[in-house]
């Protein structure tokens, strides 16, 4: 006596193609969709003042460093309080609209709350000033901000992506003194700065152990 | 399998009361899957999946705090978890050694225990895996430890004994239960030619896989099953001496010892002999299986407790001998302070439950007395239990520093996750008695004296041939 149909012999067969198909896609999705790359990368809040950097650090040409002034110093690298937008605005543009938040925040005491795009997770322990004295530059980690208009991630800042690079730096070092210089490559190295990289990859050492970046 | 004549001389007896029938064999297993419950299984549930209920809050709670509710902390950061861990594990290892290395090795009488014993070790691989994940902290992480490629560039270290465990006790998870499967395949199909309902006919029949006993059928049955215990053979060996190296790989004294893997391997045969034992004495006198599970089935594990007891035995007052050899002073100190160190109670407890308490076994007339037996069993079990906790507790709460020492004592969680651990098991293994076919009635068909082709045909002492042509047969022998 028959219990079940016999198209159901093909179940074995459908059952295997389904894991096969279905296994090939939600593989393809986590690779594709849940990567760093696709989730992060391109991300780009709209900011409570509509600052350039596109005008600031490409056409002005102002260095990095003269906003987020700590960097070489400090784990962070700060977001410039409102008194350095005023330094300038103090006398340039003072009745530009678009500046009017910044005005007001002078004005109040208040500051100006930036949204932060970089955000790396609380365990990971990212230094900046480590990393600019060792020679990797602004650039290699935050694409080029010079062409920005409003700021976005251009790297996955992820795990893998950290040690990519931690694994071999060569490729990303450069001069100390380049290291804010976006348009800078590796191809205009002078005698002098390939001395300079062959010593900073000679002392280089980064971790690659856990407690390296978490603590 | 198949069926082989009792030794008289050795005054054995056969596996399956005398004068039962195939079809006797049959009813007795089945009927237990289509009667209504018994009441006393009703209350076993009851208490079991309330039980497997606080199993279930205390996790929740756990995971949302966080697994500081446990009394595990520095030094004694493993605890009452991994304690668990290794005895579920050990107990689930009678399954897998009746069921594939007592079939390698012809041992007939596997057929009314094995069943039982594999849906055992199902059940305490699934209740030992909890541990583990809970005690890792996040869940939710434990893809870590398997070699998938990740953002992370994150790779398990193949160095580390923890992750051995993970590949041993999956494997062996996986393995056991491809075994039990297979085994069952043939039952399943009995009982959907039995069922009378059509809800029970498909249920039967999706897992019987279209079994309908064909020549084709039983021999790649037969095929299958021997494949699976070749597998699974090596696996009794090797789970255990793996879990065993997540102690003997570290430098700490009591765990950095050569002995440590056959020491496990006997005493995870020997706990789960005794878990067998205990389960299989309560099925017995419930369902009223004594024609096919009979005194000589308990004796032989009885005696299988003996050795690997005597073993366990062996090992303790070897790791004394050797603490004392090696003139270790780290090594001398730990093995003195087991024994009469602060946890001291739970050391003598393991010697009386584990070395002297089998010990009774030498006798014939304990080792057939059922209460005996029922109660040494479950004693064993307490005693395996206290040998985890004295190798774990005891080597971490005073190892090196002085300043580092602390005693740990257990919270109502750690309790509650151990007894939810006893529920969940219950819970799984009545389930499996309500549905399943505890004992494996094809298997036992094969070693009753109808299975024997020569059956009827008369032998030097016994029967008759009452064949056609019987008369053919003594012509041939004066050839």
């Amino acid at each position: 006596m028959q219990i079940f149909p016999k198209s159901l012999n093909f179940l074995p067969l459908v059952t295997a193609l389904g894991v096969a198909v279905g296994g090939g896609i939600a593989t393809f999705v986590v690779v594709y969709y849940f990567s760093p790359r696709f989730l992060y990368v391109g991300y780009e809040p709209e900011q409570p003042v509509a600052y350039s950097h596109r005008l600031h650090a490409g056409q002005l040409g102002i260095d990095c460093r003269y906003c987020h002034a700590n960097v070489e110093r400090s784990f962070e690298a700060m977001v410039p309080p409102t008194q350095t937008c005023m330094g300038c605005h103090a006398v340039v543009r003072t009745d530009s609209a678009r500046l009017a938040p910044v005005r007001e925040s002078w004005e109040s005491g208040m500051p100006v709350s930036w949204i932060r795009v970089h955000n790396v997770p609380d365990h990971v322990f990212f230094d900046h000033s480590v990393h600019l004295s060792a020679g990797v530059g602004c650039v290699t980690c935050h694409g080029r901000v010079d062409r920005m208009e409003v700021v976005s991630i251009a790297e996955p800042l992820s795990m893998g992506w950290c040690l990519d690079c931690h694994r071999d730096p060569e490729p990303h070092l450069r001069p100390v003194s380049r290291v804010t210089d976006m348009t800078w490559t590796r191809e205009q190295a002078t005698d002098a700065e390939r001395a300079e990289m062959a010593a900073l990859l000679a002392r280089a050492t980064p971790p690659e152990n856990c407690s390296g970046c978490h603590r | 399998m198949g069926y082989k004549k009792p030794i008289e001389q050795l005054d054995e007896r056969h596996l399956v009361s005398e004068g039962t029938t195939f079809a006797q064999v049959t009813e007795i297993v089945s009927r237990v899957t289509e009667q209504k419950a018994p009441r006393l299984w009703w209350i076993l549930f009851g208490i079991s999946t309330s039980v497997t209920g606080v199993l279930g809050l205390t996790i929740g709670y756990l995971l949302w705090t966080g697994i500081g509710v446990w009394g595990n902390n520095s030094p004694v950061a493993w605890a009452w978890d991994i304690t668990n861990f290794v005895w579920w594990i050990g107990i689930g290892h009678a399954g897998t050694l009746i069921s594939a290395v007592l079939y390698l090795f012809r041992q007939y009488w596997r057929t009314a225990i094995n069943r039982f014993s594999e849906a055992m070790t199902i059940f305490a691989v699934i209740c030992a895996l909890m541990f583990p994940t809970i005690h890792a902290g996040r869940p939710w992480f434990l893809y870590f430890s398997l070699p998938i490629p990740n953002q992370m560039n994150m790779w398990p270290n193949f160095k580390s004994p923890l992750l051995w465990d993970v590949f041993a006790v999956s494997t062996y998870f996986t393995v056991s239960l491809l075994f039990w499967y297979v085994g069952l395949v043939p039952d399943f199909a009995t009982l959907r030619d039995r069922a009378k309902n059509k809800f029970r006919k498909w249920i039967y029949g999706f897992v019987a896989l279209g079994w309908r006993g064909s020549n084709r059928h039983w021999s790649n049955y037969e095929r299958a099953y021997l494949i699976l215990a070749a597998l699974s053979t090596p696996l009794v060996l090797s789970v255990h001496s793996v879990v065993s190296f997540d102690f003997a790989t570290s430098v700490e004294p009591g765990w950095h010892t050569t002995i440590f893997p056959p020491y496990f391997v006997a005493g995870a045969v020997f706990s789960g002999f005794a878990m067998v034992m205990t389960l299989l004495i309560i099925a017995r006198t419930v369902y009223g299986l004594h024609d096919l599970v009979r005194i000589r089935h308990l004796e032989l594990m009885n005696k299988i407790m003996l050795t690997t007891g005597s073993l366990v035995g062996y090992a303790y007052a070897m790791e004394f001998f050797i603490a004392w050899y090696s003139g270790n002073p780290y090594e001398r100190f730990v093995f003195i302070n087991r024994a009469m160190g602060d946890y001291w109670w739970a050391y003598w407890s393991m010697i009386t439950c584990n070395v002297i308490s089998p010990q009774l076994f030498w006798f014939k007339k304990l080792r057939t007395n059922i209460p005996v037996m029922f109660i040494v069993s479950i004693v064993i079990n307490v005693g395996m239990w206290f040998e985890r906790f004295v190798i774990i507790v005891t080597s971490l709460h005073h190892d090196y520093l002085p300043s580092a020492w602390g005693n740990f004592s257990p919270t109502i969680f750690d309790i509650l996750t151990y007894v939810g651990s006893l529920g969940l098991f219950f819970t799984a293994f009545l389930l499996f008695l309500r549905w399943l076919p505890m004992i494996a009635i094809a298997e036992v068909k094969m070693v009753m004296p109808q299975a024997d082709p020569h059956l009827g045909h008369g032998d030097e002492e016994h029967g008759e041939d009452h064949h056609d042509d019987a008369t053919a047969v003594p012509a041939m022998a004066e050839e």
